[in-house]
């Protein structure tokens, strides 16, 4: 083989890798939202926060930390939140996390109660095992602010 | 005996009142299974894990009784631990290995007439550092397990140094999310200083090696979901009898976790050659109760 055939051959095996990495990396950038289609989009986001407030309201490990606070904007700020972090089409308007929790002094014990009743919701609601392991996984990234660690 | 024992424990714990629902408030199977050595965490492996599912407010323990049935010998714990703020947790075990076929070698070779082995074991850990499931590094563990010979005439016979010991071990594990299939990957470390032959069963050092060495362990196991665990350990072991080589052990187990209150963990065992007897291969049957 001549080397123009060889600079040819190398041409064209660089041009069919840049091809699929560019192929690959057009597919990356489209947003990914089908965990939030397993969660049952933003109707069923809000069922499992719905039923998350009042597994909350019944457990006295934690309904104390709840007390006061508004339902409705607590409902809806969740969900919003959840669809986002989920992959869906929301933009979470409430305050920050940190912030948020910063005089709460959100004990471990109170933390796991929580995750409880989220995974409990989402039981009730059907949500598939693989699409709870997926959107816990997107929760712990929360637990440092939550915890004020 | 025992299963009478195991059938009568697991009753006990179904029909528990609603009122010790209140059992601590870590979630699902993160406080592990009793291991025969009634620390936390598989069957032959300690993890970083700590038993019961106290969190760091409140108490927590646990009771446990297993048996391995191997070609030649049977094995039988009970345990029970104790679990302060998930920070420190205490254990006691008392294994008793029936000798069976051994029962014919040690007569004939060594003119004694003993049918079993027994050992009791105390063992602590604290969790130094992390959350197996909130913390990116996982969480981190040490402990120590004194072990105590009941009788110590048959290892004495076939050469162990010493009639107690103690193992130190540092341990590391980390809940993965999703990580496999979308389920979640429990992936644990362990590093065990030990001269325990054959995890103690054996007496304490030997004419081939009488001082502690490192050993590595690991376990990996598979949520299919909150209740149901499928997954393989692996425990190196010194060697330090002449009388008999002693192998590295594994297995493959399932562990079912209906609740808080109630783990059975069920198990392909491997010993290896135990004591001249090669190959000892099994079944093994865990139950935990929590409180």
């Amino acid at each position: 083989m001549t080397n123009l055939n060889l600079k040819i051959l190398f041409v064209a095996l660089l041009s069919g890798i840049a091809l699929v990495l560019g192929g690959c990396q057009s597919l990356n950038n489209k947003t990914d939202d089908s965990l939030y289609q397993q969660l049952g989009e933003r109707e069923g986001i809000a069922n499992v926060v719905e039923d998350l407030l009042y597994l909350i309201v019944d457990d006295d490990r934690i309904n104390q930390q709840f007390k006061g606070m508004d339902v409705a904007q607590f409902h809806h700020n969740l969900t919003d939140q959840l669809c986002e972090l989920s992959g869906g089409p929301c933009t979470y308007t409430g305050r920050e996390m940190r912030e948020l929790h910063s005089d709460m002094a959100i004990t471990n014990t109170q933390f796991n109660a929580l995750a409880e009743n989220l995974i409990l919701a989402m039981e009730q609601n059907d949500i598939p095992t693989g699409a709870q392991n997926r959107l816990i996984k997107q929760l712990l990234p929360l637990y440092p602010d939550i915890r004020n660690l | 005996m025992t299963i009478r024992r195991l059938v009568t424990l697991t009753m006990a714990l179904l029909v528990a009142p609603a009122g010790m629902a209140d059992i601590g408030s870590r979630i699902w199977a993160t406080g592990g299974v009793t291991t025969i050595e009634g620390s936390a965490g598989g069957g032959l492996v300690p993890w970083a894990l700590l038993g019961s599912y106290a969190s760091d407010e409140e108490w927590g323990g646990t009771v446990a009784l297993s048996r391995a049935e191997v070609d030649d010998y049977s094995l039988s714990v009970t345990g029970a631990g104790l679990n302060w703020n998930n920070r420190l947790e205490i254990t006691v075990a008392r294994q008793t290995l029936d000798l069976d076929s051994l029962v014919f070698t040690l007569k004939d070779g060594f003119g004694l007439e003993q049918d079993e082995l027994n050992q009791d074991i105390f063992g602590a850990k604290i969790r130094l550092a992390g959350d197996v499931l909130y913390s990116p590094w996982g969480q981190w563990s040490a402990g120590v397990q004194y072990k105590r010979q009941r009788d110590f005439t048959v290892p004495s016979a076939i050469g162990a140094r010493d009639d107690s010991g103690t193992d130190v071990y540092v341990s590391g594990s980390k809940l993965f999310f999703a990580a496999v299939m979308e389920r979640n990957l429990l992936v644990n470390l362990t590093a065990r200083a030990t001269r325990a032959n054959q995890g103690g069963l054996l007496g304490f050092g030997g004419d081939r090696n009488n001082s502690h060495e490192l050993m590595m362990e690991g376990s990996v196991g598979l949520f299919l979901n909150r209740q149901w665990l499928v997954g393989a350990e692996y425990r190196q072991k010194p060697d330090n009898l002449g009388f008999a080589t002693e192998d590295d052990w594994w297995d493959l187990f399932l562990a079912w976790v209906p609740d808080r209150r109630l783990a059975v963990t069920g198990a392909l065992v491997n010993l290896g050659d135990v004591a001249t007897l090669e190959d000892q291969q099994g079944l093994y049957l865990s139950l935990q109760g929590s409180f």
